[in-house]
């Protein structure tokens, strides 16, 4: 496979780009491998990609029932950040941070990382304190945090309502000014692409319907497309963990929820930031083609149907008006759903589970995407290793029997108020 | 050629009577009622009306309807100007004013059209490959090709116009007014049902406007006369959702320079049915060569269309390219009404037609090219071999301003699918079709694949292929608003993009405000070429909703500005607003944040307060917080199972304190309980809790413990509340007209009473939040603003002032109570609190189990305390983060966080409240308080959290 | 959007309802007695059914009654609700 370059975009130009090779191999599947990862989304072939790399594990296959990238990896509202409170969420979450800054180069496949901002606001002055307290917590633990007055989210964010009539006023706002979006699938594809140069079988249309085990732990995989042996087992299938865990015999802290997210037309540069409103749940930003995306609060009620319903979307456009009256006129354009892994406490699981061999990467809740990198990172250490890495070592599925929670919200044991 | 040569003098749907005038790029023309601006352009010859997405191209109208790619222009002007809107569908109106988009310095020179010339550098997903070096140059990149995309320019100012939100609900709805959706209508209609039908357009009849057809005509006249049908016109079914509920948007105001007086401009309406009859049609697919995107080539229906509803000719001489016989009729209309037809290229070999005598008949030919710069003036033919995707022998041109392309239909699955419902590849006909009906969904006419109605005979045929060409370079579009083309599609394929998605996703097929509508199965073609797979097994994208793009400000409705949310107002709010308040948003209410004086800064204002309730008397609007009335025999025994603490013990005229936790045991709320009578007790929870604890309390009732007899109600709105507070404010009740005894031995700290005050009923607490002498006053919810003038009054010479929540703040703070949120955060158990003496040995309550949990265990776990600048002047940073020492390294431990910290007036310091490791058994220990937000870093010493009157003797005065 | 058909109230849009979760998730009744697995079962631990599920809501803007639904969670299709079993009749200690 040829190396992008800028001498090769112009070589395959001039002969009519006939001469590409395809991204990634499209091999049957092997009898046995050293490590299976099941979930071929960002987080699954991440995770091959740093076996492959730093872990030296070549013989290792990503599972795919549908297409590379066609879960949430493909349907979320692609922003990258890590402004987070508690110390285990934000050490792991700026572990990713830092990957996204070198990923382009490293997959040598440019995923669009676009470090615009990602801005909080604030509409009360105890919202703003609490902000003032993340953003010392991040600060201290090495993550880029300004605080706002309005004065500054004026000049950020032009066209913003700042007038004191709006329902709830801006008061200030916490500014990640390294965070930002990045293009979806081509981080599936730049990882894909990566991990396959480095011998990693990915099979697409190849759904696991069981996974087997002995009293030493897992032993292989039941697919539609035949058994397939080995002894180390990653699950990356967020929206679906409880069903494949549940193959295993392994309940888990998570439910399934639907969120939702939508485009606008697109228009001409309007909103160069990435801005979270205070008062209600909104997310708004534009991406380069355009389109104003947006989300908002999951559907709130147990869901698998990758699809949602009104009142959501008609919230999110009041918020934006709150935000924006001038896209009144603006149109939607497309709105879809996702199925999340909402977790008991809002907080991810990376780690072991108790089946050995069986290892699980879920409950990514809103926050998937952003944690590509770091998720496949700390969990291709834990399935080379049988060890957690230090970044994940709180993310333990056990800290739910511990009552060691990782509460960022507060919200308590009800998935859908995180 | 003369402007205006375009329209007949007779026919159409169009009132020649109300000529009309609008402008389009600064130009005027005119057209007359009934017009879209499409059809007027179209009959003003003005055929260059866009530019392409990514190359620039010059485009000009190509279909009739939602379905157009091409024609998308800036419509109106300043605050109701709106970008990417379909000339298709903009009805004509006097005044009306347009502009095209996506070009500079102007439409016909655009210098971004030069981008052409470096296309084979920019295929699909180029940017994947490149602008990654050097990385620091991301960012510029990045800027120039933001620059580069988006279509129109999004509105500025405010939207002058009004939204609204319906709701409807009916038996059967009609999804699409043409000859099916009629039929539909009509037989339902029969047969008793509440019947709603919706079209996209101003008039009915679909693709037979225009045709004469008399029993459409006679339909929609029977239709209007019957009391059970409801027509919605210019109406679009845009969604699908649970339940039967569809999403319609009804443009009631777009047709019209600005929405009549009273109306508003959109009206979505929520309408949910127990059947839905999809009647939506199909439309036509363009056939796929060599430059198949210049102004001048058209579908054939659209052409038709625009002859028989607008009596508007598309142009003078056309070339008619199909792959069906659809288009043979459509050309005997065009050449009947005045359309030279220089030739019909027929795909398809073996086609014998002999109804056009005169015209060249060209079986087995296609068009492969076609030549003009801004407009068509001509194509090249030739013969097909092979499958249909290759030629053979000398090409041939053929003059014409004007090429039709017939490629067959795809039916408007769109809905169908949306319902779930599971698409099935029909090969007679080259389309998706429903494979069979959903729940409440019946598929009828087109949209079912029958293409039986005479606008469609003769569609069933293939489509056509893409052409290999070996002059490569040139450009096949397949999305034409996309500018995706066939090569775009091959190279997809070619770099391993193979799944349907893939392949969207890496060139943007179909992802324009079209949706693809004219590109979807000609990508999938192409795709099923490049696979050399059968078009069944290469799959299809998901079709998302919304059908056509919904205005936001419809969907937000009338929830703008302060709609946003409701507001709530306490009975006292008038008083407040009237005494200059600065309000804070508390949830949905507003609350006083203090009462500044001319010339007052706001810490001035709250230091005055906190000092006139520590030194003399001071009231403060409590009516915010919940109240719950808990009555029945079983009330005590749930309050015991709710609460940490016990409720048993508690006297008939008391109040109690207490504190709730979640069941995984961290602090859910806390208040006061009074007890009523025997079997009835008043709860308060704090503001933000008020509708939560409610909940709470409701499930353990009603779902945990069915067997506990309790009444629950909330009462919050009932009463408006009044705390008075300060050492002088037994005195000013007293002072009052009232049957209560305020006296201490009548009236103990946390004792209640009944009376009347002022000729008020009242109830009255004695509790304290400050840790002063305080009395809460709660009376009927109308009585509030008498009350709150009464207790303000200044007769009485206690120069009372009110308080608002900073100096309610600072008070508590100075009394170490947590508050939910800056303390208890959802994060914290009573042991946190230092309430390990509340919880109740004797009983079983809510979280009590999860307080055993090793992770919950005191050891290391953030206590709340107090904190004071070690220099006795200096503020604490809110937020502040605790270290251990002045010099944070990387990724220090923290020792806690400050919670709250505020200026006390009472001990003329600062002082806060923290979150610190087994901080209880730290007093005294020196800490450091990092800001690294602001740059600040003070040393501070852990103190107990009561700053003020540790032994409580103050409020038991 | 959701159409509950609540018992008390008749067909209400989703909106007026506010979700409880698992409707099979049993709180021991003796929590005291439970070791931390139980207890931390019942906190944490849901099977997330795919397919008909159980599951409470509350009707918050109707009759704030809890009721329990059977849902279908691919398909949202609402086959049953119902109020909640009757209380027992009793002192309740």
């Amino acid at each position: 496979m040829s190396r992008y370059s800028f001498a090769s975009l112009v070589r395959h130009g001039v002969m009519g780009h006939r001469g590409w090779k395809p991204v990634w191999r499209d091999p049957e599947p092997k009898s046995s491998y050293d490590a299976i990862i099941v979930g071929g989304g960002g987080h699954g072939l991440a995770s091959a990609y740093y076996l492959a790399k730093n872990h030296h594990l070549n013989n290792v296959a990503v599972l795919e029932k549908g297409w590379l990238g066609g879960g949430n990896t493909g349907r979320n509202t692609t922003i990258v950040r890590s402004n987070y409170l508690l110390d285990a969420n934000a050490r792991f979450y700026e572990h990713g941070m830092k990957l996204w800054e070198g990923l382009s180069r490293d997959l040598n496949f440019n995923v669009m990382f676009s470090q615009r901002g990602v801005l909080n606001l604030a509409h009360s002055k105890g919202q703003l304190e609490t902000f003032r307290r993340r953003g010392n917590a991040m600060r201290l633990n090495g993550i880029d945090a300004e605080l706002l007055n309005r004065g500054d989210v004026a000049a950020l964010v032009p066209g913003m309502d700042l007038s004191g009539n709006a329902r709830f006023p801006i008061e200030g706002g916490l500014l990640q000014p390294r965070g930002g979006t990045a293009r979806h699938d081509a981080v599936a594809w730049g990882y894909a692409r990566a991990a396959d140069r480095r011998g990693v079988d990915i099979i697409q249309n190849c759904e696991v319907t069981g996974i087997r085990r002995d009293r030493t732990g897992v032993t292989g995989v039941e697919t539609s497309r035949g058994f397939i042996a080995s002894k180390r087992i990653g699950l990356a299938v967020a929206g679906h963990s409880t069903q494949l865990a549940a193959m295993a015999g392994v309940r888990l802290p998570i439910e399934s929820h639907v969120l939702q997210a939508m485009v606008s037309e697109p228009v001409k540069p309007v909103l160069d930031t990435v801005v979270t409103f205070g008062a209600a749940h909104l997310y708004v930003s534009q991406s380069d083609k355009g389109e104003l995306v947006m989300g908002g609060d999951i559907d709130g009620y147990n869901s698998f149907a990758q699809r949602g319903n009104l009142p959501v979307i008609e919230h999110v456009a009041a918020c934006l008006l709150a935000l924006f009256p001038q896209f009144s006129r603006l149109r939607i354009l497309r709105t879809w759903g996702g199925i999340m892994d909402m977790t008991m406490d809002g907080s991810p699981i990376i780690g072991t589970t108790p089946v050995p061999g069986l290892f699980l990467n879920g409950g990514w809740c809103y926050g998937g995407f952003k944690a590509t990198p770091a998720s496949g990172w700390v969990f291709a250490h834990t399935m080379a290793t049988g060890q957690p890495h230090s970044l994940n070592a709180d993310l333990n599925l056990d800290r739910f029997r511990q009552g060691r929670v990782l509460d960022e919200k507060g919200a308590g044991p009800y998935p859908w108020a995180h | 050629m003369s402007l205006g040569s375009f329209r007949l003098d007779s026919g159409g749907l169009i009132d020649r009577g109300r000529k009309i005038s609008f402008t389009f790029d600064d130009r005027i023309y005119h057209g007359y009622h009934g017009d879209t601006l499409a059809s007027a352009l179209l009959a003003n010859g003005v055929r260059l009306v866009g530019r392409s997405f990514k190359y620039h191209r010059p485009r000009g109208i190509y279909g009739l309807g939602s379905e157009e790619p091409n024609a998308l222009v800036r419509l109106r002007q300043g605050a109701r100007a709106e970008p990417n809107i379909r000339a298709t569908q903009i009805e004509l109106y006097d005044g009306l004013v347009a502009h095209s988009q996506n070009n500079w310095p102007s439409l016909r020179w655009d210098i971004s059209s030069t981008l052409g010339l470096f296309s084979r550098f920019l295929p699909a997903g180029f940017y994947y490959k490149t602008f990654m070096w050097p990385g620091k140059f991301w960012p510029y990149y990045e800027n120039f090709i933001r620059h580069m995309a988006g279509m129109g320019r999004s509105p500025e100012a405010p939207d002058p116009d009004r939204y609204e939100k319906r709701h409807g609900n009916c038996d059967v709805l009609i999804i699409g007014g043409g000859p099916a959706g009629l039929a539909a209508a009509l037989s339902a209609a029969k047969g008793g049902a509440l019947v709603w039908l919706a079209d996209e357009g101003a008039r009915l009849g679909g693709r037979c406007l225009g045709d004469g057809n008399e029993t459409v005509r006679e339909t929609i006249a029977t239709l209007a006369s019957l009391e059970n049908v409801t027509v919605l016109r210019r109406t679009t079914v845009f969604g699908k959702y649970d339940d039967h509920l569809y999403g319609l948007l009804e443009h009631t105001g777009d047709h019209l320079a600005s929405p009549a007086r009273g109306m508003p401009r959109q009206r979505l309406w929520h309408l949910r049915t127990k059947q839905a009859v999809l009647a939506s049609g199909a439309i036509e697919r363009p056939l796929v060569f060599a430059n198949n995107d210049r102004p001048g080539v058209m579908l054939t229906t659209a052409v038709l269309h625009y002859l028989r509803a607008y009596a508007v000719r598309s142009g003078k001489r056309a070339v008619i390219n199909t792959s069906n016989d659809s288009a043979y009729r459509a050309a005997q209309i065009l050449a009947a009404h005045g359309i030279e037809i220089a030739a019909i290229v027929d795909h398809r070999p073996g086609t014998k037609r002999r109804d056009m005598p005169g015209v060249e008949i060209l079986p087995g030919h296609a068009v492969i090219d076609t030549s003009g710069g801004r407009d068509l003036t001509g194509v090249t033919i030739a013969r097909l071999a092979g499958n249909g995707d290759t030629v053979r022998g000398s090409e041939r041109r053929l003059d014409c301003d004007l090429l039709c392309l017939s490629g067959g239909f795809t039916p408007c699955v769109h809905l169908y699918s949306q319902a779930g419902g599971k698409l099935t590849y029909r090969q007679d006909i080259q389309s998706l079709v429903p494979q069979s009906d959903v729940p409440g969904m019946l598929v009828v006419g087109a949209a079912a694949g029958e293409f039986g109605g005479d606008e469609f005979a003769g569609g069933e045929a293939a489509m056509g292929r893409p052409i290999s060409l070996s002059k490569s370079r040139r450009k096949q579009f397949i999305d034409l608003q996309n500018d995706v083309t066939a090569a775009d599609v091959e190279l997809a394929a070619r770099e391993g993009y193979r799944s349907v998605e893939h392949v969207k996703r890496y060139t943007t097929l179909g992802m324009g405000t079209d949706q693809g509508k004219t590109s979807n199965l000609n990508g999938i073609a192409a795709l099923a070429s490049a696979l050399d797979k059968p078009l069944a097994d290469v799959g299809i994208t998901t079709y998302r909703p919304p059908y056509t793009p919904v205005t936001i400000g419809a969907l937000a409705g009338r929830e703008i500005g302060v709609f946003l949310a409701p507001t709530r107002r306490t009975p006292m709010q008038d008083c407040h607003e009237k005494a200059g308040a600065v309000f804070t948003p508390a949830g949905l209410w507003q609350r006083p944040h203090y009462y500044p004086r001319p010339g007052e800064t706001a810490t001035d204002a709250v230091n005055r307060e906190v000092l006139a309730v520590r030194r003399n008397v001071a009231v403060v609007d409590v009516s915010t917080l919940g109240r719950i009335d808990l009555h029945g025999p079983d009330v005590v025994e749930f309050l015991d199972r709710i609460y940490i603490n016990g409720f048993n013990t508690l006297a008939v005229g008391m109040c109690r304190y207490g504190v709730m936790l979640r069941d995984d045991g961290m602090i859910f709320d806390d208040g006061t309980v009074a007890r009523m009578s025997e079997t009835q007790f008043i709860m308060t929870t704090t503001t933000a809790n008020a509708g939560p604890v409610m909940a709470h309390l409701e499930y353990y009732l009603q779902v945990v413990w069915p067997e506990l007899r309790v009444h629950l109600t909330s009462i919050t709105d009932q009463w408006a509340v009044a705390a008075v507070a300060g050492p002088r404010s037994r005195d000013l009740l007293d002072s009052l007209d009232s049957s209560i005894a305020f006296a201490s031995q009548a009236m103990p700290h946390m004792a209640w009473r009944a009376g009347h005050i002022g000729g008020i009923p009242a109830q009255v607490f004695r509790i304290s939040f400050s840790g002063e002498l305080a009395y809460e006053i709660a009376v009927p919810a109308d009585h509030g603003h008498a009350l709150w003038e009464l207790l303000l009054a200044t007769g009485g010479g206690f120069d009372v002032i009110p308080y608002g929540t900073e100096a309610l703040t600072t008070l508590r703070t100075e009394k170490g109570h947590f508050v939910m949120g800056p303390e208890a955060d959802g994060r914290a158990t009573p042991g946190d609190m230092g309430l390990r003496a509340m919880l109740s040995a004797k009983k079983d309550f809510v979280g009590r189990r999860s307080l055993r949990l090793p992770g919950l265990a005191p050891a290391g776990r953030l206590n709340l305390v107090g904190l004071i600048p070690v220099d006795g002047g200096s503020s604490i940073p809110a937020g502040g983060i605790l270290l251990q020492s002045q010099v944070a390294g990387p990724l220090p431990d923290k020792a806690g966080h400050v919670t709250t910290s505020v200026f006390s007036a009472s001990l003329d310091k600062p002082i806060a409240l923290a979150m610190v490791r087994d901080g209880r058994q730290r007093l005294g220990e020196e800490l450091w308080a990092h800001s690294p937000l602001d740059g600040r870093i003070i040393a501070v010493t852990i103190t107990d959290p009561v700053f003020i009157d540790p032994k409580g003797e103050r409020l038991r005065a | 959007m959701l159409l509950i058909h609540c018992p008390h109230c008749g067909p209400r849009a989703q909106t007026e309802f506010s979700y409880g979760g698992d409707a099979n998730v049993a709180r021991p009744p003796a929590p005291e007695e439970t070791d931390d697995r139980t207890w931390t079962d019942y906190l944490y631990l849901r099977d997330n059914a795919k397919g008909s599920h159980a599951e409470l809501w509350q009707h918050i803007f109707g009759c704030r009654r809890w009721l329990r639904l059977h849902r279908d969670v691919v398909s949202h299709e609402i086959t049953s609700c119902s109020d909640l079993p009757r209380p027992r009749t009793g002192n309740g200690s």
